[in-house]
């Protein structure tokens, strides 16, 4: 019996392969950058991309060379595996990296304190100045005619897929053109919204005509949250609430609308901050002005999102440090709006 | 019943028959306001293929040219001769170009924040892919017409020296801007948070059992992946591969401000021109005259008939995933 037991290192031997010690990774990253740097000197392929392009491939090479040799061909295909997900990882984060310090670096360069309060009424576009006030109400009014056109419709229909469709035919089918819904081009929508309102009905480009092309890219936004919600509160809250013969509409309103509600207002927010950016749509039906119309049912009316573009149009230094002004004012509203719903939702999910 | 049982913060005692009346009518009314809500959503839809058709009409019979194959755009002239050859070319192209680039490494950010990131950093990493897609399309034009045109110069000077033997990939202009390849380039950039949140969702409703089971055989992690996690997931990564490209068809601004807007098929990626569906409706709406604005609501139809479909059979494509998961 005694010969069939195997000692110590034979049991390490059957059980552990041999495997690269902890520190290769980083030592096979230095050997790949010192050739990188070589390259660099001695050869054409330099510059900052070409040099980490070179760098990244010498260490695959070296790895997948050194792996094979000690560990076996499955763990060195493991390792190149992991090496390629990591870069995939580092190629996502640059141009991100890249647009959010670009946006804050020369939107802050050019931003000044008169940019938030003034407009572009009687702005040269080649004189700095100017600001974004009319935009911002123009953004505001708009975002708020679609949010109350497409939140509440929105909420309706997701009541419907979940409380009163009971997978009906006609409750699938809803359900599967919410989801086409999400992928209408912004312009489509704009150019549908401009088809009815304007040369249909003969209302004239507006801040309105504008709110309701961006509702309609709101609507299966606030469905789809609110659905997912609405699923979420269990039956036996239902349950209860009919046992107490209360009725099936006042079910909904009093007891499952408020169980779910911080999730449907994360929901909604996020809506809100998907169409606060958009543009397409908007230059289709609100048209550019430079001063103040407060009023979204009359005559053109600026935004956020038109303003930048109108200003990368003018093409000169000053407008397009005003378009990144603008830029950042509208992705810090965008991201304040993100963050918020987000961070609603997490309140919610400790509860 | 006694009434004092439903004394609650419920209006309106439905004790009483004429109170069940009123409360069956609530009821009722209520009902049909959630359901005119879901036949909403069907109606717009509808409606959009209707009203661009029928306000396109007048604009497509007015065409002397035809529409699918002609690549010009001169709608408002006497004679109006346009189509949407060129358009559709650049369009497929930017957006072919977009996948090719972006499917890869979302595919592979999904996989990483999903099984190989550890559980403190994985939820981070979502979230900023979450941020990415918040990123308003006009800023995503400004930073590739800024910062992303000037420096890409090299890469696709670079291409054209050492690769342009590939047709593809030669530039004859010497000029490195506004090419459909940097075009491409930021609709890649656009459309990885919607393919790599899609596929972390995928990958992480792999069922646990298969994965650990895999790895108690002895599996790499890799190898894993490949028998556990590939096979289960394919028709997810597929159906957020066609919603990426859902998104890059229909994308305008971004486009709009990086092409040059000219209306030839040009098969050099990294020279100058290319159009698009969206960029092109953007560009020349406010010149456009009352055949030139049927002439863009005809091409705004057919991005919708092309966006339309690839969605429906993304949608279709999950939807069977679904079946083929509860069926487990």
């Amino acid at each position: 019996m005694a010969t069939l037991t195997p000692t110590g290192s034979q049991v390490h031997d059957l059980l552990a392969q041999r495997r690269l010690p902890w520190w290769n990774t980083a030592a096979v990253a230095a050997i790949s950058v010192a050739i990188a740097g070589l390259f660099a000197l001695t050869t054409p392929i330099s510059g900052t991309a070409g040099t980490a392009v070179t760098a990244l491939l010498t260490f695959m090479v070296v790895q997948t060379a050194v792996s094979t040799a000690v560990e076996g061909r499955r763990y060195a295909v493991d390792r190149l595996a992991t090496t390629l997900l990591v870069g995939a990882l580092v190629a996502a984060l640059i141009p991100l990296v890249s647009i959010l310090l670009t946006v804050l670096l020369r939107g802050l360069h050019a931003l000044d304190p008169s940019f938030l309060t003034s407009t572009m009424r009687n702005v040269s576009p080649r004189k700095p100045g100017g600001g974004i006030v009319h935009a911002l109400i123009g953004t505001i009014e708009q975002v708020a005619i679609a949010a109350a056109i497409g939140i509440p419709l929105g909420i309706l229909a997701a009541i419907y897929l979940v409380e009163f469709g009971n997978r009906s035919r006609l409750a699938r089918t809803v359900s599967f053109f919410v989801d086409v819904m999400t992928g209408i081009p912004s312009i489509v929508a704009g150019l549908f919204v401009y088809t009815a309102l304007v040369l249909t009905v003969g209302l004239e480009r507006s801040g309105f005509v504008g709110g309701v092309a961006l509702s309609i890219l709101m609507i299966p936004v606030v469905v789809r949250s609110t659905e997912e919600m609405l699923r979420l509160v269990p039956r036996d809250l239902r349950e209860a609430s009919y046992a107490l013969s209360v009725p099936k509409y006042l079910t909904v309103l009093r007891v499952v609308l408020p169980a779910a509600s911080t999730g449907i207002i994360t929901g909604s927010m996020l809506a809100v901050a998907r169409v606060t950016g958009e543009t397409a749509p908007l230059l289709l039906t609100t048209f550019l002005t430079q001063s103040i119309n407060a009023n979204p049912f009359s005559g053109p009316q600026a935004s956020l999102p038109t303003f930048v573009w109108d200003q990368i149009g003018s093409g000169t230094t000053a407008s397009v440090d005003r378009a990144w002004a603008g830029a950042l004012t509208l992705i810090v509203l965008v991201m304040i709006l993100n963050i918020g719903a987000r961070g609603i939702a997490r309140l919610s999910r400790v509860k | 019943m006694p009434s004092s049982l439903i004394e609650r913060p419920v209006d309106g005692p439905s004790a009483t028959p004429p109170a069940v009346t009123t409360t069956r009518r609530a009821d009722r009314n209520f009902a049909g306001l959630a359901r005119g809500s879901g036949i909403a959503v069907l109606i717009i839809m509808a409606a959009i293929g209707a009203f661009l058709l029928w306000k396109a009409l007048p604009a497509l019979q007015a065409n002397t040219a035809p529409f699918l194959t002609t690549s010009q755009w001169f709608p408002d002239d006497p004679a109006p001769r346009f189509g949407i050859a060129a358009l559709a070319f650049g369009t497929l192209l930017s957006s072919l170009i977009a996948l090719a680039v972006a499917v890869p490494i979302g595919v592979g950010v999904a996989l990483y924040t999903a099984h190989y990131a550890s559980r403190r950093i994985a939820p981070v990493l979502g979230y900023i892919v979450d941020l990415l897609a918040a990123v308003p399309s006009i800023i995503f034009g400004l930073w590739g017409l800024q910062v992303l045109m000037p420096n890409s110069k090299g890469l696709w000077r670079w291409l054209d020296q050492h690769l342009g033997f590939v047709p593809l990939l030669r530039n004859d202009l010497d000029s490195y801007t506004r090419s459909v390849a940097l075009a491409g380039t930021v609709l890649a950039i656009m459309v990885l948070p919607t393919v790599s949140a899609i596929s972390r969702e995928v990958f992480m409703q792999v069922p646990k059992g298969h994965l650990e089971a895999a790895l108690a055989l002895g599996a790499t992690r890799w190898e894993a992946m490949r028998t556990a996690v590939f096979p289960f997931s394919r028709p997810g990564v597929v159906s957020a591969a066609m919603l990426g490209l859902g998104r890059a068809l229909g994308e305008t601004i971004a486009v709009a401000l990086i092409l040059s807007a000219t209306f030839a098929i040009n098969w050099q990626l990294t020279e100058p021109g290319g159009n698009t569906f969206a960029a092109n409706i953007a560009l020349k709406w406010n010149e456009a005259g009352s055949v030139g604005l049927g002439a863009l609501i005809a091409s705004g139809l057919v991005l919708y008939i092309i966006t339309f479909a690839v969605n429906m059979a993304a949608r279709v494509v999950v939807e069977r995933r679904r079946e083929f998961s509860g069926a487990n």
